[in-house]
């Protein structure tokens, strides 16, 4: 109360004379109130579901009123904004903050008897879901998957028959549609038990396509899945998306290999050399980063025209290959040319191996299979390249 | 996705022939077509296929198939022969 007293103690009332006088940018009634004094027009006062600190998105076309409650009902075509942030997404920036709120969406004006989708409330899983259903009408449920994606967070537990059963209970799912069915990505199954979603909701859960892109189809035909529409596939396209993530992913790393790759290439004749340092320190940084393009970019994009089945031994052959060329072509001794194949071999198979975990066809065990054989090799060429390096310094 | 073949003989994926009822509900889930249902009962008619996600197992309702689900990521099985299964959540 005395925090109040003062504060108007301090700020009196303006005088009734002040207040008669007009704002001077306030619309003028003989202009018929509508001109504004500068800049654009003002939009629309907000609306009754702009909430104090909290930002509408802007794939939000309205909030409808359902049985459920002011639900937002989504755009199905995608923005510049929503691919901007999907391009961020590739490219490893923040990966962990492209979230949308779990809950109930609508698609299109959805009744009673329209279909309930259920995704992960990773951005980019739910883009996928509602830039498929251009012109239809469903409901769309999205479970607080921590903001992963479909498949990774069934492989972690958090899209599970639990998650689905909070957000189907906390968004009253039972007063919106009359059915009492469910249609989950069909690569949640690894984490989602459909019989105790069932069991904890009375709602059945069909297992829709893997791809987003199939649901219209599988909706057409009556909610039935063609053999194409469960398999994985991983195109060049699927896999050039992916690759982005895996280089920012080392950049790291490789960062500390290169200075330290600088460190010792100033070894030599007479003692250290500044001079050498620099000028041998380049040639081995740019092998080392052809080496990650070989086992980052070259090895996942020609991955099934390459040989072998075992992913490190595919990376070590186009490492060996762009070592032995690159080697060649800088000609800086046979001693250093041997180097670069091995430490350029050596980090593209280790990349390439790290790519299993990419895939949608390469099995724990198999990769656990693989690694025990592969790292022993691996770790003797970094071995082998970095006294080779060094040596290279005297030859 | 023919082009593309893993190792052979490492999956863990086992279907217990006495346990399974043979609803048929794992060849849903199955993203690569490896199980079948032969005379009432589930088989893995391509093993080799199987990437160990655990889609079937976890939507067994008879507790008929088994298998080791991991993620085949070089990052995460280097951690868990550092810290052990039970402490790396992932990679």
């Amino acid at each position: 109360m005395k925090d109040t007293q003062e504060f108007f103690e301090r700020n009196p009332a303006p005088s009734p004379e002040f207040l008669k006088t007009p704002f001077p940018m306030a619309p003028k009634e003989e202009d018929g109130g509508e001109i504004a004094c500068c800049g654009p027009p003002a939009g629309p006062r907000s609306g009754a579901n702009e909430k104090p600190g909290y930002l509408v998105w802007p794939f939000v076309e309205e909030f409808v009123q359902t049985p459920a409650g002011d639900t937002p009902r989504v755009r199905t075509r995608l923005s510049l904004l929503d691919r901007f942030l999907a391009a961020g997404a590739r490219l490893g920036i923040a990966r962990n903050s492209h979230k949308v709120a779990p809950g109930l969406y609508t698609l299109g004006l959805p009744g009673p008897e329209s279909p309930v989708l259920v995704t992960a409330n990773y951005k980019l899983s739910f883009d996928a879901v509602r830039s498929s259903m251009e012109g239809r009408s469903a409901w769309l449920l999205v479970v607080d998957t921590r903001g992963i994606n479909v498949w990774c967070a069934a492989g972690k537990g958090s899209f599970s028959a639990d998650e689905v059963t909070r957000q189907v209970v906390r968004t009253r799912l039972d007063l919106a549609v009359s059915h009492r069915t469910l249609i989950l990505p069909q690569l949640s199954a690894p984490g989602v038990a459909a019989r105790k979603v069932r069991r904890a909701t009375g709602f059945t859960v069909q297992w829709g396509p893997i791809r987003a892109g199939d649901l219209p189809r599988y909706l057409d035909q009556g909610n039935k899945a063609d053999p194409a529409m469960r398999q994985v596939s991983f195109t060049l396209g699927e896999r050039v998306v992916l690759l982005p993530v895996e280089i920012s992913m080392v950049l790291k790393p490789v960062a500390l290999v290169i200075l330290a790759g600088f460190l010792v290439s100033g070894i030599g004749h007479g003692g250290y050399s500044l001079a050498a340092a620099w000028h041998r320190g380049w040639v081995f940084a740019t092998g080392i980063l052809l080496a990650i393009l070989a086992g980052a970019a070259v090895t996942p994009l020609a991955l099934p025209r390459l040989p072998f089945t075992a992913f490190s031994a595919k990376g070590a052959v186009v490492g060996a290959v762009m070592g032995a060329t690159y080697a060649l072509y800088v000609s800086g001794g046979w001693m250093a040319g041997w180097a670069l194949v091995l430490l350029m071999a050596a980090f593209s198979s280790y990349l390439a191996m790290n790519f299993t975990g990419a895939t949608p066809f390469t099995s724990g065990s198999g990769v656990e299979k693989e690694m025990r054989r592969a790292i022993p090799f691996q770790t003797l060429a970094v071995l082998g390249g970095a006294v080779a390096w060094i040596a290279g310094g005297f030859v | 996705m023919k082009d593309f073949r893993y190792l052979s003989g490492v999956a863990s994926l086992r279907v217990d022939e006495e346990k399974c009822v043979g609803c048929g509900d794992c060849l849903e889930v199955c993203p690569h077509g490896v199980l079948k249902v032969e005379k009432g009962k589930a088989t893995a008619v391509d093993h080799d296929a199987c990437m160990e996600c655990g889609a079937c197992a976890k939507n067994c309702p008879a507790g008929a198939i088994s298998l080791t689900p991991g993620v085949g990521c070089a990052a995460y099985i280097i951690q868990t022969w550092l810290k052990g299964r039970g402490g790396v959540s992932c990679c």
